[in-house]
């Protein structure tokens, strides 16, 4: 177990640093002179000079690639272009939001998908599994951006139960976690129904029955803790799209948190923030999955490395 | 072939039509009428006018034409690049394997489409950006599947036969390695098709893809949202068109998969 971990923490820290190389390299992607871009034609010789020097855009790559992990190592990540503020500060004003926006989503993904699954498990091949099937089907294909207009239009302006956008009031989260859970519901359901079918035909499940406990009974104590184990890395790994989908469905919602942040630095070209902004949202997915795979392998001793 | 695969069959190839013809037969699809501004449905333009006067149902023809040509090129370099990538590193194997999974999971540790944003924001936008930042992230799902089959696939007896008769390594990749491996990728290839035109909606969505006044789906549902209260027919016909095209291939897919008898397995690693 020891060494399991060891190995997968160590191929950890590689990903985390190629990501971190790649975000970095994206500032040198921009065509042209990054900082004529970031600070558009009108800017004084003086102010080019100033960023350059700030940027460490003058130093040779190799040095600027080290500056760049040394900084990332005590957390300096640099000053935000446009609010002049430290872009620690300003990630750890936003990072919350998100977080519980992801949490919200999560939660209203469990609430579809474990019904959904477990009727479908219960039911294979009847109406009540096709009809999973094609909620699942319909999650998977309205992608985010269409699904949150629509959801305003239905409960928003047509119903009038929950806010439009923003967060004033305690229902505001409502519409952007079911937004942003309605696909990771969709994919959650047919695991659950696939994990619960193999499960339903072990002995035990039988030895159950033949006991006399009620359906109910078998189901919670016996079927779903022995399923969990291959849900549980389907949202360690969807978790990402949830992250990746946090960005547009923010926009959608003005939802102030981390995604919403990056599409405000694209749109003033502030590249230090959307550097920072695209690195923390990964380097959480990663960390996220590193400590599923280990946690997966501590629960259930089968489990190894290949 | 049942009912709905049929269905999903005929929209698809309905779409694909629309989109090598659109370009061609549409006429008037960026004439502003200022007088007909958020107009809706009509006889003359059933799914109404947009914030400038515009048909979107005519737009929409248009914006078909964006999003597959986007999708099929994405696809197509992402599967050559991909399994090429996947092929060779498996087939070397050793450390090259090893460095080149660790370069996959590199690539899969950006979430979702956001690699694909933060590249097409600093690229600029233009459809040639978007390619590239779409390939830059596709290309990956292709490489570990062609990995994964290619680890199992080496080790078969008519692969050591080959070997040992000298056949150039080329040759054993394409002819004896590829055509067992070609099933999943297929059907993966199916599935990113879909996903890819979401993605190039979503880039256009945010601002990123390509620029008015071309009319791609994405940017279409975008200003929808801006006019929600006044004139909520504006996303309705992008929407659709987009829903109609990605739920179509999806179900194909599926279909495809349970005919290829592709174990779930092949997909997960």
């Amino acid at each position: 177990m020891g060494s399991l971990a060891a190995h997968r923490l160590a191929t950890a820290v590689f990903v985390l640093l190629g990501v971190s190389s790649i975000t970095f390299f994206l500032l040198h992607l921009v065509p042209g002179d990054p900082i004529e871009v970031m600070l558009g034609e009108s800017a004084s010789v003086a102010d080019r000079a100033a960023l350059r020097t700030d940027l460490g855009l003058d130093a040779p790559i190799a040095e600027q690639w080290l500056d760049f992990h040394r900084n990332l190592l005590t957390f300096d990540l640099g000053t935000s272009l446009y609010s002049k503020k430290p872009i620690a500060d300003v990630l750890a004003e936003r990072i919350p939001w998100t977080m519980m926006l992801a949490g919200a989503s999560l939660i209203v993904a469990l609430l579809i998908a474990l019904p959904l699954g477990i009727a479908a498990a219960l039911r294979p091949d009847t109406a009540v599994d096709w009809g999973a099937a094609t909620i699942s089907l319909l999650g998977v294909s309205v992608p985010n951006f269409l699904l949150g207009p629509l959801l305003i239009i239905v409960f928003s302006i047509g119903l009038g139960w929950f806010p439009v956008s923003g967060t004033d009031a305690p229902t505001s989260i409502v519409l952007p976690a079911l937004t942003l859970g309605a696909s990771l519901a969709a994919i959650l359901s047919r695991m659950i129904r696939a994990s619960l079918l193999e499960v339903l035909s072990e002995e035990y499940i039988v030895s159950a029955r033949a006991r006399g406990l009620s359906p109910a009974t078998i189901i919670a104590r016996h079927a779903l803790p022995n399923a969990a184990l291959p849900v549980l890395t389907i949202i360690g790994l969807q978790l990402g799209a949830l992250l990746g989908g946090a960005v547009i469905t923010e926009l959608i919602f003005a939802w102030p948190g981390i995604g919403q942040l990056t599409i405000e630095a694209i749109q003033r070209r502030d590249y230090p923030l959307v550097q920072a902004c695209v690195l923390v949202i990964s380097f959480a997915y990663v960390v996220v999955n590193t400590l599923t795979d280990i946690l997966y392998a501590s629960v259930d001793p089968r489990i190894g490395f290949d | 072939m049942t009912g709905t695969a049929k269905f999903s069959a005929a929209v698809v190839i309905a779409w694909i039509v629309i989109a090598l013809t659109s370009p061609f037969v549409v006429e008037g699809a960026n004439q502003i009428v200022l007088e007909q501004t958020f107009a809706g449905p009509s006889a003359a333009a059933p799914f109404g006018k947009d914030d400038l006067g515009r048909d979107i149902g005519k737009r929409v023809l248009l914006g078909a034409s964006i999003s597959c040509t986007v999708a099929f090129a994405v696809v197509a370099v992402s599967v050559v690049i991909g399994t090429a990538f996947g092929i060779a590193i498996a087939w070397v194997g050793g450390i090259v394997d090893l460095i080149g999974a660790r370069i996959m999971d590199v690539f899969l540790a950006f979430p979702g489409i956001l690699l694909a944003i933060a590249l097409a924001a600093v690229l600029g936008p233009g459809i040639e950006n978007v390619l590239m930042a779409l390939s830059i992230v596709s290309w990956v799902g292709f490489a570990r599947l062609a990995r994964a089959q290619t680890l199992s696939v080496k080790q078969r007896d008519h692969v050591l036969v080959a070997r040992a008769l000298g056949t150039p390594v080329i040759r054993i990749c394409a002819r004896h390695i590829l055509p067992l491996i070609l099933a999943p990728l297929i059907v993966e290839a199916t599935f990113a098709i879909a996903a890819v035109i979401i993605a190039e909606a979503g880039l256009s969505f945010l601002g990123l893809g390509v620029q008015p006044p071309t009319p791609s789906w994405g940017s279409m549902i975008k200003d929808g949202t801006r006019y929600l209260l006044i004139a909520p027919h504006m996303a309705l016909g992008p929407g659709l068109a987009l829903f109609s095209i990605v739920i179509a291939i999806n179900t194909l897919g599926d279909r495809l998969r349970d005919a290829l008898q592709i174990k779930r397995a092949a997909f997960q690693n």
